[in-house]
């Protein structure tokens, strides 16, 4: 089989437990973003742009619409004779088979998956981030400091040190020592999740961490300081662009809202790379005579009769007369029917919600939660004239007559 | 019956009116509604049937189809077994490569037909839009014993009639739907029931009428064989009752492109059920700035607007600068109206610059056209 320098291994099981009703019935990664993407389709376009074209997805948690989306792999023009996309879900070996117990052991489970394209080079990467990247860069400064990994990092704000891994490293780069989550910050270094390592180098951790019981077979907990302690030679490879974890309601309600501003914190335009995504053909959205749209961000196949401002509507999206949606995020197929308001809100994928519904804009009697992002899961039919109040979170399971 | 048909789209039209539009491009390859080629609706028709096996026959200027059509992967025409067929052209001592009409297209596509390993042929032009699945005709075709069904709509009998006229065939039907005579190309029709250039015909019946008329001068199949032989060859109509949009001419692709800001009529070419396949450009969705005002458009993916826009159709990437003002306009792919300029009843190309502070005027039934990539 033909030689592959690079093979990637992108991480898309995790279910995503903190977004709450979004990823109640499908993984995280698979979550829409930016009108008509989801989260996923970043880091593979990412792949492609950047001329890696072997990548493996691992699968875990609620994998069906992920394995749909990602089929060939073809509208990341990751369909090739030698290479290409390839979901790569748990599986059992003789007698035994387990699930992925942590982000190392599930490259340590696909070692023959690799194996297969004999790579120099493994890129590890995770589906939950917002941005885009040229790895190509990545793995030229890997090469060039003969590294054993090199570890994606963002410089962010001092006082925001504390909440993301921090790298410390010398005045080349060279990481010396890495803290999760430290209460009093060396640098301002943020690992992106984004690692390269030299296969075989990272192929001898893999197996030890494996034989090791009380590991807990994770790259940021066991692997990482491994080979730092060991003494490999592991370097930060700093970014500069627009990133975002949207792990989060608030991160992923935000980076929505990163797209409208002007000029919008996040440029899906820009020419640095495209992002494809597998896309239903709709025509283009038709906006109506007495509607309005502005400081938005809307796709193909909407209907807008209403008022739309500083908001993102996915694909098929229908807003009735007399509508109005301000600092939202509408998912694909959502109906807002007429005189129906919505305020700083996400509604899930077919939510249809009734006339003269108001969403997000009553304060309610307690304290406000989700941050005040009110949140609408998919499927759900919110009856007509119903009040939802600002920060409640619910699905196609709610009572409405309760 | 369907399993055992194929599909044959002839994408190119000597008798079109569509001028500059057509200019550099072949009837099949011209853009229409947005994000779509006119013959992704024939082909996607084709393929919402259920069949797999689709040859399309060009001419003139097919470059642009080809770079559309591809390998046919997003109609699923990407196949091993059958899949998409493009007929370009052959020159040989006998055949010139330059076909008079849809007959010289047919038997320049012989060998085609000849070796594909099914029974029946739809045969379309490329010009005439509408979404649908031919099953019922095809079944209406086999209760009916019929040779040849051609599908029809109602269209009135006193429209104004200009070019369009003199490219419009009316059936005119007996009792049972056969149809005994034809009104080809008149000025003051007295039958209804347009002809919209699509044919249900078996294949070896297909053959032996283009051998049969070697030689005689037959451009047109309808009008040159098919209406000679309306007493020998049972011909029937089929109706079809939803909105067809005619690419006739110039005033008709404007009008056409204008109806789709009607619900009913985005309704009948782009139904839920049936999907229009066209080609991905992955273009990121469309961008309103603060100061955008569009009221009654159809905008594509990829467009940003900060200007004011009525009544228009914005293809794919199309941008519209601060203080712009733009009405009834179709503008095609990746045309920019910089700051200020003004338009009104104007169909820009693929890729025309409109400069700072220009002004455009056309009327509705006569819109200026701009050709591709144009600086204004």
């Amino acid at each position: 089989m033909i030689q592959k320098k690079v093979v990637a291994m992108l991480l898309a099981g995790g279910q995503g437990s903190r977004l709450g009703v979004l990823t109640s019935t499908t993984a995280k990664p698979a979550v829409p973003y930016g009108g008509k993407f989801r989260i996923i389709d970043f880091p593979l376009s990412n792949l492609i742009n950047s001329d890696i074209d072997t990548v493996g997805v691992l699968t875990q948690y609620r994998p069906l619409e992920l394995n749909r989306y990602i089929g060939n792999g073809a509208p990341w023009d990751l369909n090739r004779n030698e290479g290409g996309a390839f979901v790569l879900p748990p599986y059992s070996v003789g007698e035994t088979g387990e699930w992925y117990r942590g982000t190392a052991n599930a490259i340590y489970q696909n070692i023959g998956f690799i194996d297969q394209y004999n790579p120099q080079y493994v890129l590890v990467l995770s589906g939950d981030h917002i941005y885009k990247m040229d790895y190509a860069a990545m793995l030229k400064s890997h090469i060039q400091r003969s590294a054993d990994a090199t570890i994606a990092v963002l410089p962010i704000p001092m006082e925001e040190a504390s909440r993301f891994g921090i790298m410390n490293t010398d005045a080349d780069d060279r990481i010396t020592e890495f803290e999760e989550k430290p209460k009093k910050p060396k640098s301002n270094k943020a690992s992106m999740g984004i690692y390269m390592f030299t296969w075989p180098v990272l192929k001898r951790y893999l197996i030890a961490d494996e034989k090791d019981e009380k590991s807990h077979n994770d790259f940021g907990k066991d692997i990482i300081p491994a080979m730092l302690s060991a003494g490999q030679k592991m370097y930060a490879h700093s970014f500069s662009g627009y990133w975002k974890d949207v792990g989060t309601i608030l991160s992923l309600w935000e980076s929505n809202m990163d797209l409208l501003e002007e000029p919008p914190a996040f440029d899906l335009f820009s020419s640095d790379g495209r992002i494809y995504s597998r896309t239903q053909c709709k025509p283009g959205h038709y906006i109506g005579e007495g509607a309005s749209a502005t400081r938005s961000v809307v796709s193909e196949g909407c209907q807008i009769l209403g008022n739309v401002t500083h908001s993102v509507l996915f694909t098929g999206c229908t807003l009735e007369e007399g509508s109005v949606v301000v600092d939202s995020v509408i998912m694909p197929n959502a109906t807002i029917g007429k005189n129906a308001r919505v305020f700083k809100a996400i509604v899930g994928e077919n939510v249809t919600v009734g006339e003269n519904c108001s969403i997000g804009e009553l304060e309610p009697k307690g304290k406000v939660q989700n941050d005040g992002i009110t949140v609408i899961g998919e499927n759900t039919v919110v009856p007509p004239s119903t009040h939802i109040q600002k920060g409640v979170m619910l699905d196609q399971n709610f009572d409405f007559n309760s | 019956m369907i399993n055992n048909a194929f599909g044959l789209i002839y994408a190119d039209d000597s008798n079109s009116h569509l001028k500059e539009l057509t200019s550099e491009r072949s009837v099949g390859a011209v853009p229409f509604g947005g994000r779509y080629r006119a013959i992704d609706f024939p082909l996607s028709n084709i393929v919402n049937t259920g069949i797999t096996n689709v040859g399309v026959i060009t001419q003139r200027n097919y470059n642009s189809l080809m770079d559309h059509v591809g390998g046919g992967a997003p109609w699923d025409l990407h196949r091993k077994r059958d899949g998409l067929y493009l007929l370009t052209p052959f020159f040989t001592r006998e055949n010139t490569g330059s076909y008079l009409g849809n007959v010289d297209a047919l038997r320049g596509s012989i060998n085609y037909i000849e070796k594909v390993p099914y029974e029946y042929c739809i045969f379309t032009s490329a010009r005439n839009l509408y979404n649908t699945s031919y099953e019922k005709a095809m079944e209406a075709h086999m209760s009916n014993g019929a040779d040849i069904t051609y599908l029809y709509n109602i269209e009135p009998v006193d429209r104004p009639q200009g070019a369009e006229a003199l490219d419009e065939v009316r059936f005119i039907l007996n009792e049972q739907g056969r149809i005994v005579d034809m009104e080809i190309d008149c000025l003051h029709p007295k039958s209804g029931n347009c002809s919209m250039d699509c044919m249900i015909i078996e294949k070896s019946l297909m053959l032996s009428l283009l051998d049969e008329t070697a030689g005689r001068g037959c451009t047109d199949f309808l009008r040159d064989i098919v209406f000679k032989r309306l007493d020998t060859l049972k011909v029937y109509g089929f109706r079809y009752n939803d909105h067809v949009a005619r690419l006739n001419s110039l005033s008709s692709y404007f009008r056409e492109n204008m109806l789709l800001l009607k619900s009913d009529v985005r309704g009948d070419l782009f139904s839920a059920n049936t999907s229009i396949y066209t080609k991905v450009k992955d273009e990121p969705p469309a961008r309103y700035a603060g100061s955008a005002e569009v009221k009654n458009s159809m905008v594509a993916d990829g467009c940003t607007i900060e200007g004011s826009v009525e009544n228009c159709i914005l293809f794919r990437g199309v941008r519209v600068g601060r203080g712009a003002k733009v009405r009834n306009c179709i503008l095609m792919q990746g045309s920019e109206i910089s700051e200020c300029a003004e338009l009104e009843n104007v169909i820009l190309d693929k890729s025309v610059l409109v400069r700072r502070d220009r002004r455009l005027l056309g009327t509705e039934s006569f819109p200026v056209v701009i050709r591709k990539n144009a600086i204004v």
